[in-house]
């Protein structure tokens, strides 16, 4: 099994070149943060702000002197950080809504339903931007992973999380529907299994592989919505920097300063379109349909 | 009555369901001793399944629904018990095995895993144990290499392999009672005959008693004590297994048998297949099932369900009709 999803995924060229390409990512936002410390890249040299790239600022520095590509580099820590971790929050709730409302059907269906549609229907951009508002404000720094960031970061994450899981509930729902007719449910359950375990120990495990394949898409849609709300001014509260609010401020200077945009830009580009072609080469390698070998 | 270790009285099953309601078994009545092999026998549809889910309340409630009736496992009546009473009880009291071993396993999990979780459930045990006994339990169902095939997946196996596993899974705990529905139908002849071979001998090492369920009459009178005939979710004649063969008091029964292969037979004679099928479930019942089927069927079949009449010890057939001479009693 293992080995044939890694033989179909290899001959999915685009989907190893966006492997590749995301290693490099991570290597470059995690490695570069031995080489700048942080207090640099929230170093404000006023008297050289909005410099052009130089030797001494590859980058460019921004509207009030920072390194940019100091930025880059810790901004991309805290882009990819909520990237996975939004996903983390939506892969539990989508999972749990989705495998409660198909096992169980019925009523719990209903009601899981229908708050996963009202929840649809809402606009996302709308909705990111309400609860960012609403949950924004006065927020104290936190420390996490060796690093002390703007606490906002923790509510992006929370409410990128909530506002993303819909799709994977549905992908869930309409796996256990099907995968809960099996015999081998009943089986379990013949063995007095319990419905906890069923659900999780038994049906999961098969209906990982669409699973993973959203979840790695909606790394790169979380860091698109960082990114959208991060450029309103409503997301990641400076200095902490991200790639997304790294943009914010940079509209004003598209044709003065563009390195303002163009390398935070750049690599946020580089990142979802790697993640969707690693996302693509995942499904065609996961789907048992697949006909390639 | 002491040595009764299940008994059902009086089940009634019905699945209600966008066309109506589906009289699946219609007030069943019978019962198993300690150590006993019953088997029951019936054509696709009749109910058998559905009255052994019934029993371990497997089936999902919505839409099916048991309107009466008491399944009563070593006195205590498992429809009183809570699900969490019932969960306990199933995989170590009362297992059961299933027709298809190639959709029962489940296809992610090794088959260590599988037949380890029935112990991890209900014995509680250290994860060396459980490997061991799992080990030690695919040695008895008569798998080679056990420390090996024990990290295999389902799809590893062959199909006859992957019965013993479920056989295995089944036994883990010693249960008490074993229900095989039809566990070699979906298996090849030299097959068949090994596993039921084999849950045969199981059977006497454990002292376990087995409701087999099976449309096969060439393996009831290899395993079985006891024979039930079910037809349209009725016992229609329950008796010794001898005697069905020697004596059997039900049209349907007769039926069934002179529709066997015989080698005693003539081989140019046809075997006699049972004219029409079995009656839509969706009608509630009036008058015997079988009537409209049957050759010796009177006025009085088609408007009055004939009771179960006693023919000798433990033989009953609802019928009536004196089969052996055809006139009604």
């Amino acid at each position: 099994m293992g080995q044939l999803v890694w033989r179909r995924f290899r001959r999915h060229k685009m989907a190893i070149f966006g492997a590749v390409t995301l290693i490099l990512l991570f290597i470059y936002s995690i490695g570069g943060a031995l080489i700048f410390p942080e207090s640099y890249a929230n170093f404000a040299d006023t008297p050289l702000r909005l410099t052009a790239p130089n030797l001494q600022h590859p980058f460019g520095t921004d509207t009030i002197g920072r390194d940019v590509l100091a930025r880059t580099i810790y901004g991309g820590q805290i882009s990819l950080m909520i990237g996975m971790l939004a996903v983390l929050i939506e892969v539990v709730l989508g999972i749990l809504v989705g495998a409660l409302a198909g096992y169980y059907g019925g009523i719990v269906d209903s009601i899981l339903m229908r708050i996963t549609e009202a929840m649809l229907n809402i606009p996302e951009i709308f909705l990111l931007i309400v609860m960012a508002k609403f949950f924004g404000g006065e927020i104290p720094e936190v420390d996490l992973f060796g690093r002390t960031f703007s606490g906002s970061v923790i509510v992006i994450v929370l409410i990128i999380g909530l506002t993303s899981w819909m799709y994977l509930a549905r992908i869930v729902r309409a796996q256990f529907l099907s995968l809960k007719e099996n015999d081998f449910v009943l089986a379990a359950r013949a063995t007095g299994t319990s419905n906890f375990e069923i659900i999780f120990r038994h049906i999961l495990p098969n209906s990982i592989a669409p699973i993973i394949v959203s979840a790695t898409l909606g790394v790169a849609n979380a860091i698109l919505a960082e990114a959208y709300i991060s450029f309103l001014g409503l997301g990641v509260q400076p200095p902490t920097a991200t790639w997304g609010n790294m943009l914010d401020g940079a509209n004003n200077y598209l044709e003065s300063a563009p390195w303002l945009w163009f390398f935070p830009g750049l690599l946020i580009l580089l990142t979802v379109l790697s993640i969707n072609f690693l996302g693509d080469g995942l499904r065609d390698a996961l789907d048992p349909h697949s006909r390639a070998a | 009555m002491a040595n009764h270790i299940l008994e059902v009285r009086d089940l009634s099953t019905r699945f209600h369901i966008a066309e109506g309601t589906v009289y699946a078994v219609n007030g069943i009545s019978f019962h198993l001793d300690h150590g006993e092999t019953i088997a029951v026998v019936g054509e696709s549809g009749c109910g058998k399944s559905v009255t052994m889910l019934s029993i371990l309340r497997l089936l999902p409630i919505p839409p099916a629904e048991i309107v009466r009736g008491q399944a009563l496992f070593l006195g205590r009546d498992l429809f009183d018990l809570s699900e969490r009473e019932m969960e306990n009880l199933r995989g170590r009291d009362i297992a059961m095995v299933f027709q298809d071993p190639m959709t029962s396993l489940n296809p992610v999990l090794t088959i260590g895993r599988q037949i380890g979780e029935t112990l991890r459930i209900h014995m509680g045990l250290e994860k060396e144990v459980i490997r061991e006994r799992t080990i030690k339990l695919l040695e008895q169902v008569g798998i080679p290499d056990p420390i090996q095939r024990l990290n295999d997946y389902p799809h590893q196996f062959s199909g006859g392999q992957r019965q013993r596993a479920m056989i295995a899974m089944a036994l883990a705990c010693q249960p008490s009672i074993l229900i095989a529905d039809e566990p070699t139908t979906a298996l090849d002849v030299t097959i068949q005959a090994q596993i039921v071979e084999l849950v045969q001998r199981l059977r006497e090492q454990m002292n376990m008693a087995v409701i087999w369920i099976t449309h096969d009459f060439g393996v009831v009178a290899e395993i079985a004590e006891r024979v039930l005939v079910m037809y349209a979710g009725y016992i229609v004649e329950s008796a010794p297994v001898d005697k069905v063969y020697e004596n059997p008091r039900h049209p349907y029964t007769m039926a069934l048998l002179a529709a066997l292969p015989r080698v005693d037979r003539r081989r140019s004679a046809r075997l006699r297949s049972i004219p029409g099928a079995p009656p839509n479930l969706l009608v509630e019942p009036t008058g015997c099932p079988f009537a409209v089927r049957c050759e010796l069927v009177t006025e009085r079949c088609r408007v009055e369900m004939p009771p179960l009449i006693l023919h000798g010890p433990n033989h009953q057939a609802a019928c009536w009709i004196d089969v052996s001479t055809g006139i009604p009693f």
